[in-house]
């Protein structure tokens, strides 16, 4: 009887699930441990639980839970990353006989892990965080169309992070590779845990990237300020609304295969089984149906930063700017035509294989574009290499090269010798840390002085950017080199020694990257420590072109005090030459959604539920699904969701920031 | 300054030179051809990508804001000429290499017989092509030789300038059968067929391997490949004939299951049905084969009545435990007798011009329902075949 109740409580958790035999991870599980209770003994000694939950936790605030997505980002990344200097360490060493410090069951895991947080958990996070912050304030608008939904969103990102971070401590993860293939996922070859925690932890996050992706468009398209019609959106707002609609569009894709996957594991269906009529190469055409799209909705918005970034920093408008939306509205239909370049090896005709390498090339052509689209703005501009626009320049250099070698895997023939192989790495890893990550910090660095009102550290960010140009060049060019000898990827233990070498210069690429990130982090801790000294007041420090540098550092939390009119495409520029005074009287009260904690509480549930799913625990699913559905339920009864900031309020907030002009006025 | 460059340089060309690269100078004709269409095409791409990226190092320098005599135009932002540059350009490049693409795709396709052995040496009737079954299994490689009656486990061995005609299924997993110095890969998956076709020009050992992940063994699921001359193809067939084993459906099942960084074996000879029961996922006595089930299900299916014709699992492939709401786990048993079975698939194998062999199972037609294809059937030796449902193009 007790071994039957344990049974219910526990399903098929028990002592063995946690991976004590793995010294590796008892001790990552120990510095974590100690970490986060540092973290919250920091929180309770200050006294800041009441402070994060009303002002951060809780917030709607577009731009709040902007900088907590960012925070999420950043967290993660820590522990993508930490994967994958595992990864090359072990690739470094295991020659000549020598099986690595990693086992097989180990490994797997890792580099699995690896790929999804970086993916889901790394750049999903930023990029919906950097949309999250910038877009509401350069539409001229005060929040998103639906802020309740936004703060769930981003906890439903954080319960799926969540879940992906459990299973480092309790059980295990996929050793499936991030795709998760079956029949290697399937119950049969895959009975425990690991696809478990990928599907739910996936699918918990996928329900906020869908949802936040269905905010942001209607938030564009329904929001803009007065004046602001469609082609004179500012690009990055453009990309945004493009990489939504692909969100929206392919994420529910995602959603229906692994609920089939699920159906497999659970209720012992056939979609994807080598028996009873099953086809796994269903599965790896929706997966890639999803997949293809989301490297996409990945680039996309960084496209757009890099546009911003070019344009401010050559003091110059746009170059091409029509040309500019329609390339990316092209990239962003023809991304759905191109997802079976993944698998031209699964034994497609040579005439569907032609036509999906063709498309793909296709895309490079509106990519070219953009990229002459940056060069033509740089020409005759006055270029200001501040930290963006490094960032920029590096990236313009960098991306070309995984263009290039992304177009040659697109030749099927090419194809065949170079899938799966490390070139495909290197090549993937060169568009998406030469384009996404460049991306980001190039972003991060110009926007965050409008999120926090000082500007970032520069030499410290110096240091970054060399850091990490230099270890992605270190590290991946010997992938592709590897690659043309014929190594392929996920290998665990290597025969021949003459491949060494370039593993371990790989290795001290890893090592590089690691101190760019050190020294990213260092550059925020300097910048906090002297931001009196890097202090903007102006809220326009870089010269801006758009609506978000026409109101103050950080912005109040009305974003504007009243809806600006937009006459040109570079609003605010032209604001500017056309000598806009600020108003300084006749404000009104302003409408704004309050903060609620049901988010959290349906984050909290979605994790009980995909938790009790994983280990069988049938009692703590059914009850968190009922609890989850009645919180919904109850929530659509709170009727008390809105106020109103008092004008005098509006008004104190805009005469502090006069008064704070003038003296900056004064002191210049 | 330049110096200095040199001297940046030579170790990277010490370590350049010590390099194997296979993929740029393969030993087989496929693998050729497959490396030139991959330099051409890099080539035709260097042509708009050097311009680029000198265009950026150009711009960055001459438009830096300490330059005093650059030109500054804040306003200029459209100028038609050079946009239409900026989309034909690549335009060009595309429309080049999407025609090579084409060409290059179709002629080298791997399901297309090659047409030369090397260049300027067309095939002719003499080159019989060598036919050998693969298994992926885990993990390690099977392969079977039907025209010789023999088997090796990871060792693959071909005369040298003779067409080779793979035969590509899985066991379990998706795997990938590749072996670059040869020919480009293509995936291994179980239940179904994919095939490859390749020659060797030069005699020699070569690597090949797995190139998709398949499972805690995938590292060690590694094989040599010998091009060999006539003659010591010959002595390697009479060697694998002296071995000890012999490859049989109850051997098979030994070896089927899950193993890592197996040696070198070799098997006197082979059931000739082994392949096809493999493929149809039919090895275990009783089984139904698949080209069974899908003969039955054109014909209309067995009804109701085909939901109860399971069997509990007996063989258990791993430890198999089956969806946690599921039905324990179970099989299809077989309606035909495994004689009658053998015979179909062999009647089929020797057969290219005939679709696998439908049974009458005639009284068994579902109400309604027509037989697909029931009048037309058509093989076609060049169309894809998943399993044994062959695609009708």
């Amino acid at each position: 009887m007790p071994e039957t109740l344990t049974k219910f409580i526990f399903g098929r958790l028990t002592l063995e699930s946690l991976p004590l035999h793995e010294p590796i991870v008892v001790v990552t599980f120990i510095v974590v441990a100690l970490g986060g209770l540092a973290v919250l003994g920091a929180v309770s000694y200050f006294k800041l639980w009441g402070y994060l939950w009303r002002e951060w936790f809780t917030s709607v605030d577009h731009k709040k839970i902007g900088i907590m997505y960012m925070v999420l980002g950043l967290v993660m990344l820590l522990r993508g990353f930490s994967d994958a200097i595992m990864m090359r360490l072990q690739q470094a060493i295991a020659f000549n006989g020598s099986d690595g410090y990693l086992n097989a069951h180990h490994y797997d895991q890792i580099f699995t892990a690896h790929g999804v947080i970086m993916i889901f958990f790394v750049a999903m996070p930023f990029v919906t965080g950097l949309m999250n912050f910038v877009v509401p304030l350069q539409i001229g608008a005060r929040d998103v169309s639906f802020p309740f939904l936004n703060n769930f969103s981003f906890w439903m990102t954080v319960g799926g992070a969540i879940l992906v971070m459990a299973s480092l401590f309790v059980g295990e993860f996929a050793r499936t590779g991030w795709l998760a293939y079956p029949p290697l996922s399937g119950i049969n070859y895959s009975p425990d845990v690991g696809v478990d925690y990928y599907i739910w932890a996936l699918q918990v996050a996928g329900v906020g990237t869908t949802l936040s992706g269905i905010n942001l468009i209607c938030t564009i398209v329904k929001m803009r300020a007065p004046g602001m019609t469609m082609m004179r959106m500012p690009i990055f707002t453009w990309t945004s609304l493009c990489t939504n609609v692909l969100i929206v569009a392919s994420f529910p894709v995602l959603t229906a295969v692994l609920t089939l996957l699920a159906l497999d594991r659970y209720v012992g269906t056939n979609f994807f089984t080598n028996d009873f009529g099953g086809n796994p190469m269903m599965y790896v055409n929706l997966i890639w149906i999803w997949g293809h799209p989301e490297v996409y909705i990945l680039i996309l918005p960084l496209f757009g930063v890099f546009s911003e970034v070019t344009s401010t920093f050559s003091g110059k408008r746009l170059f091409g700017y029509t040309s500019m939306v329609y390339a990316t509205v092209v990239i962003t239909i023809l991304s759905y035509l191109v997802w079976l370049h993944h698998f031209f090896t699964m034994g497609s005709g040579a005439s569907v294989n032609s036509f999906f390498g063709i498309t793909t090339m296709i895309i490079s052509i509106p990519t070219g574009a953009k990229m002459f689209n940056w060069l033509f703005t740089m020409y005759r501009g006055r270029i200001r290499f501040e930290l963006p626009m490094m960032w920029t320049v590096a990236f313009m250099l960098t991306f070309v090269v995984g263009g290039m070698t992304g177009v040659l895997l697109a030749v099927p023939p090419a194809d065949f010798v170079l899938h799966n192989s490390l070139f495909l790495i290197a090549h993937f890893h060169n568009v998406i840390i030469g384009g996404v990550l460049f991306g980001l910090f190039a972003g991060i660095a110009y926007w965050w002085p409008k999120a926090f009102g000082f500007k970032l550290d520069p030499f410290w960010g110096k240091v970054s950017f060399w850091c990490w140009v230099l270890g992605f060049w270190l590290a991946f060019m010997p992938l592709y080199i590897l690659g043309l000898m014929g190594v392929t990827r996920r290998m665990r233990v290597f025969d021949d020694p003459s491949l060494q070498i370039w593993f371990v210069i790989a290795a001290f690429g890893a090592v590089l990257i690691a101190a760019g990130i050190a020294a990213f982090l260092v550059q925020i801790f300097v910048s906090i420590r002297k931001r009196a000294e890097l202090a903007d007041v102006t809220g326009d420090p870089w010269d801006g072109r758009t609506l978000e540098w026409s109101t103050s550092s950080p912005p109040p939390a009305y974003n504007f005090a009243f809806t600006p009119v937009i006459r040109d495409n570079d609003a605010w520029f032209d604001m500017k030459r056309a000598g806009y005074r600020r108003p300084l009287s006749g404000f009104k009260p302003i409408h704004m959604p309050k903060n609620t904690g049901t988010g959290v509480v349906l984050a909290v549930f979605s994790v009980a539920l995909g938790f009790g799913l994983i280990w069988y625990m049938w009692w703590l699913a059914a009850l968190s699904f009922v609890c989850l559905i009645a919180t919904a339920i109850g929530h659509t009864f709170n009727y008390h969701r809105d106020f109103d900031i008092p004008a005098a309020e509006v008004a104190r907030t805009e005469e502090a920031r006069t008064a704070l002009l003038a003296a900056e006025e004064a002191r210049a | 300054m330049r110096r200095s460059g040199a001297l940046l340089l030579f170790p990277l060309a010490v370590l350049l030179s010590g390099c194997d690269f296979v993929v740029l100078a393969p030993a087989g004709d496929v693998a050729v051809q497959q490396r030139d269409l991959l330099v051409v095409s890099t080539l035709l791409m260097l042509l708009i990508i050097v311009p680029v990226m000198a265009l950026t190092v150009l711009f960055a320098w001459r438009y830096r804001q300490s330059s005093t005599t650059a030109t500054y135009t804040p306003d200029w932002d459209h100028s038609t000429k050079l946009e239409l540059v900026i989309w034909a350009a690549p335009l060009l490049i595309i429309i080049c290499l999407g025609a090579l693409t084409w060409l290059g795709t179709h002629l080298l396709d791997p399901y297309r017989r090659i047409d030369r052995i090397e260049p300027g040496q067309p095939v002719t009737q003499n080159n019989k092509p060598l036919r050998v079954e693969v298994v992926a299994l885990d993990w390690k490689w099977l392969f079977i030789y039907p025209d010789y009656g023999i088997a090796s486990v990871n060792e693959l061995a071909a005369p040298v300038n003779q067409p080779i005609d793979f035969r590509i299924t899985s066991s379990r997993v998706m795997n990938s059968f590749y072996i670059p110095a040869l020919a480009g890969q293509i995936y291994a998956m179980p239940a179904m067929e994919t095939k490859l076709h390749a020659v060797i020009n030069r005699p020699g050992t070569y690597t090949g391997f797995s190139a998709n992940y398949s499972g805690a063994g995938f590292s060690g699921m590694r094989f040599a490949f010998h091009g060999l001359s006539d003659q010591a193809f010959t002595d390697w067939v009479a060697q694998a004939k002296g071995a000890q084993s012999t490859l049989t459906r109850e051997t098979y099942l030994e070896l089927e299951r899950p193993s890592e960084n197996e040696p070198v074996r070799h098997y006197a000879s082979v059931d000739p049905d082994l392949y096809g029961a493999i493929l149809n996922l039919c090895v275990e006595p009783g089984k139904m084969c698949m080209n069974e089930m899908m003969s039955i299900d054109a014909k209309g299916g067995l009804g109701l009545a085909g939901v109860r014709n399971t069997q509990p699992l007996q063989y258990d492939k791993l430890a198999r435990r089956g969806a946690v709401f599921g039905s324990d786990p179970s099989y299809v048993a077989s309606i035909c007798t495994a004689e009658e079975a053998a015979a179909a698939s062999r009647a089929a194998r020797n057969d290219d011009e005939k679709s696998w062999p439908l049974r009458d199972l005639s009284p068994l037609r579902g109400v309604g329902l027509l037989a697909p294809g029931a009048g037309s059937r058509r093989a076609d030796a060049e169309a894809p075949s998943f399993g044994l449902l062959r695609f009708e193009l």
